[in-house]
């Protein structure tokens, strides 16, 4: 029985990272990307990891939850490098699908914020 | 007190990473992790101007649970749209004012959106009061906007900041 929730667990977990991985393949452009690793990934990395923690419950005696802080430290970190990235991106004027916020904006930027132009494809 | 012990919060939550990286429970190391969970808010308490105050402990766990279902809602979103082809997606840049005065509940409420349906936020302006963020496929920015301030907003500003100013 636990084999049966052990092995379902690693499938989602190992089919979300794969489309995770796919997904920074197969979007278009940059910021696109960003969504596949925050997201798919994280859910798929979570279910690898609950099977991990439930597999050395089960094994030894006593309880292994190391893995709780594997989940928490990647969801806080995986949102920070997508922002960071997404700073970055948005400073060097990477190529983007979608208006960026200086041309979308019908309002001036407020003072001191930092819009710049995007080349279009 | 206050001198003494000044983040309770911090404490509690550094001797329970403790007790986790250690993935044992023992007299020994809760006081090892009481000691760690003291020493390290003092030393780096200049790091830590205002104490984090939650106000309304049952709102937090309801957020917690809001969360948790929309990383999988969300996850489940993002991998549909992968499957279904890059071709049909309508990316878009959205400006979410945010009304949050507190650092921890704007970190907090970016975090939230990046692990959430379809929506990464990029860039905070430098005032603090827009949040940049960039969705995978829209076609309704006042609908993400909406929701990310109904959903995630509220609970956050009265967690934290009920009562403030």
């Amino acid at each position: 029985m636990i084999d049966i929730l052990l092995s379902f667990l690693i499938l989602t977990g190992a089919i979300f990272t794969f489309i995770g991985s796919l997904g920074l393949a197969r979007l278009r452009d940059f910021y696109s990307r960003l969504h596949g690793p925050t997201k798919a990934t994280t859910l798929g990395v979570g279910c690898l990891l609950i099977a991990s923690a439930v597999y050395f419950s089960v094994r030894d005696e006593g309880i292994s939850l190391h893995e709780v802080l594997v989940t928490l430290f990647l969801f806080i970190t995986a949102p920070v490098s997508a922002h960071l990235l997404g700073k970055a991106a948005l400073h060097l004027k990477v190529k983007s699908l979608a208006a960026t916020p200086e041309q979308e904006n019908d309002t001036p930027p407020s003072p001191g914020q930092v819009f710049r132009p995007t080349v279009h494809d | 007190m206050r001198r003494f012990l000044p983040h309770p919060l911090l404490t509690l939550t550094l001797i329970i990473l403790w007790l986790l990286l250690v993935n044992q429970l023992s007299a020994g190391h809760l006081v090892l992790g009481a000691l760690l969970g003291w020493l390290i808010p003092f030393a780096t308490s200049g790091f830590w101007p205002e104490a984090i105050r939650i106000r309304h402990p049952l709102t937090l766990l309801h957020y917690l649970v809001i969360f948790l279902y929309d990383i999988v809602r969300g996850s489940f979103h993002v991998a549909y749209l992968i499957l279904l082809g890059p071709a049909r997606l309508r990316p878009a840049f959205v400006q979410v004012p945010v009304a949050l005065k507190t650092e921890l509940a704007i970190s907090l409420l970016a975090n939230t959106i990046s692990l959430t349906p379809g929506t990464v936020s990029v860039l905070l302006s430098e005032d603090k009061r827009t949040l940049i963020v960039h969705t995978l496929d829209t076609d309704d920015a006042e609908a993400v906007v909406a929701d990310i301030k109904q959903r995630y907003e509220a609970p956050l500003k009265k967690i934290f900041e009920e009562g403030v100013e």
